[in-house]
């Protein structure tokens, strides 16, 4: 469970966060939407305390995370979450498999001998086969966000923060990408917290949808909810998304 | 008058924010030093990358510096006295207490130091510094670390094999250009010199390795803004770290000199 209290962040007194409140129960599928530049990156990166908010709490399981912490207990903190970059973040220093095996050292008791198999394993749920030894480098863009997925999942954290994980793949792959999310909560019962801009995964997989605007959330509720919402700013949204993907659609 | 201090006060203020922050880093690396296991295989890795980029470059200088060394000392010497005087003694004190140990450090600032200061900011301004975060782990312990101790190891290594070249330089100069006998040569270094002297050398580059380390890791930490921040960060990393070898040499050659290792 994360509740985050009146949630302020601000960058050289611009405010992007002015007061977010929200409640994620275990197990639930929470997306984030919102426009480009919205805060959407920094409020999940407040989560985990990469970014430092102003005012505000967050508590999970219990305990407030951002008060006086010091590394190690922040540290044990961080281990519950898995956190997919928007960019990816691979460490290019190392390989495919190095690459999504890093955290099982870290976070797991598991033998070094079966990280292969894991990464294997994890690798083709997201959809990629036979890439192991590749370097960073060598990865397309959509091949790289699928290797840092499989990296946020592999050591199955209680809560993985997804950064727009379907931006620049093909509809099948994101397809693979909405089940894997779902069934992720299936399965293990992990919480998910989904920054996106995809539309149709957000209604597929979502319980409840978030929009970001002015640097609160406008509304969160089922996708029923978002699509009968009265709220100006989430109609135009919506519409100007259903429009833009129909675009796509036509393009092709 | 009142605007002339509030300037300088200003100047001191990122002097102070830079010293607040160096001191946290070097904190929480000697907590997690406690906390978590020595990665002895990436130790190795770094300390043969540190080594391999500058041993070329260093023992080069220092053999170069070593025989213009004998060269001016030589032919000062031979105008004052008519003959080349204590030339392995000059040559010796000076590499060995001076040249060595300042010229590997900033050779190894100018290679190691930058290409380390790169490769953090290039981690920091594409997040993979907060994966290490999100991933159990964390830059202390997995970067700084293991880059601490192999520089720590590997620059008074360096140094040593300075020592020698720069030596060796010496001896090539004197014994053919200014036909000082070897014997000669050697026995001016080793009647004056003794293992107090090599010390003197040896410790300095100890903390020299400290400096440049803390320094690339500083900067590289504070990357921002894309190539262009890494770009300058690396720059100033450079400047930054042979600017403090040479203010700090006088210091703690100072200190060394008050405890006796002279
Ligand atoms: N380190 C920073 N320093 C200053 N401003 C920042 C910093 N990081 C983000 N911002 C600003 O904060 C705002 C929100 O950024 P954020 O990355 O959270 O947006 P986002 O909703 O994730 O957008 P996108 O959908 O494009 O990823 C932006 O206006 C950005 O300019
Ligand atoms: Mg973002």
């Amino acid at each position: 469970m994360i509740e985050i209290k009146n949630l302020v962040k601000k960058y050289n007194d611009k405010i992007i966060l002015n007061g977010i409140n929200a409640d994620i129960s275990d197990g639930e599928i929470f997306s984030i939407m919102g426009p480009s530049g919205s805060g959407k990156s920094t409020f999940i990166k407040c989560l985990v305390k990469l970014v430092f908010p102003d005012s505000g709490r967050i508590i999970v399981d219990g305990e407030d995370v951002l008060g006086g912490k010091n590394e190690f207990e922040l540290a044990r903190m961080r281990r519950n979450f898995g956190y997919l970059f928007q960019d990816g973040a691979l460490f290019d220093s190392l390989n495919v498999m190095e690459n999504v095996c890093f955290g099982l050292r870290y976070l797991t008791d598991i033998e070094s001998s079966k990280y292969e198999r894991i990464a294997k394993e994890k690798l083709s749920l997201v959809g990629l086969k036979d890439i192991q030894s590749l370097r960073v480098s060598e990865l397309s863009g959509g091949m790289k966000k699928r290797v840092a997925l499989a990296r946020a999942i592999a050591s199955e954290p209680k809560y993985i923060l997804y950064d727009e994980p379907t931006t620049g793949l093909d509809p099948v792959s994101s397809e693979k990408i909405s089940e894997l999310i779902v069934s992720m909560q299936e399965k293990l019962d992990i919480t998910s917290i989904v920054v996106t801009h995809d539309l149709k995964l957000a209604f597929t997989i979502s319980d409840r949808i978030a929009m970001l605007h002015d640097g609160k959330f406008d509304l969160a509720g089922s996708p029923g909810d978002l699509k009968k919402s009265e709220d100006p700013f989430v109609k135009k949204f919506i519409k100007d998304s259903i429009c833009h993907d129909m675009k796509d659609v036509k393009n092709k | 008058m009142r605007y002339f201090f509030q300037q300088l006060g200003h100047g001191f203020i990122p002097l102070f924010k830079a010293t607040g922050k160096v001191t946290l880093m070097v904190k929480s690396v000697i907590v997690w030093l406690f906390k978590s296991k020595l990665e002895f295989e990436e130790i190795i890795k770094q300390s043969v990358r540190i080594g391999s980029d500058s041993l070329i470059v260093v023992c080069l200088i220092n053999f170069f510096t070593g025989m213009v060394l004998a060269l001016q000392t030589g032919y000062s010497s031979k105008s004052l006295f008519n003959e080349p005087l204590y030339i392995g003694t000059i040559v010796g004190f000076s590499i060995v207490k001076e040249l060595a140990p300042v010229l590997t450090a900033i050779v190894v600032a100018g290679r190691a130091g930058a290409a380390v200061t790169a490769e953090i900011g290039t981690m920091k301004v594409t997040e993979q510094l907060d994966a290490l975060h999100t991933l159990g782990t964390n830059p202390a312990r997995y970067l700084l670390i293991p880059r601490y101790i192999a520089f720590i190891v590997t620059l008074p290594l360096l140094t040593v094999f300075a020592d020698f070249l720069g030596i060796s330089g010496g001896f090539v100069v004197s014994l053919v250009k200014l036909g000082v006998p070897s014997t000669v040569y050697w026995n001016d270094i080793f009647t004056f010199m003794d293992i107090s002297n090599f010390m003197h050398g040896f410790l300095k580059s100890i903390f020299f390795a400290f400096i440049i380390a803390t320094v690339s890791f500083h900067k590289g930490l504070g990357t921002k803004g894309g190539a262009e921040g890494v770009g300058k960060a690396t720059t100033d990393s450079v400047v930054t770290s042979m600017v403090l070898i040479l203010v700090f040499d006088y210091f703690i050659s100072a200190a060394f000199v008050f405890v006796g290792i002279i």
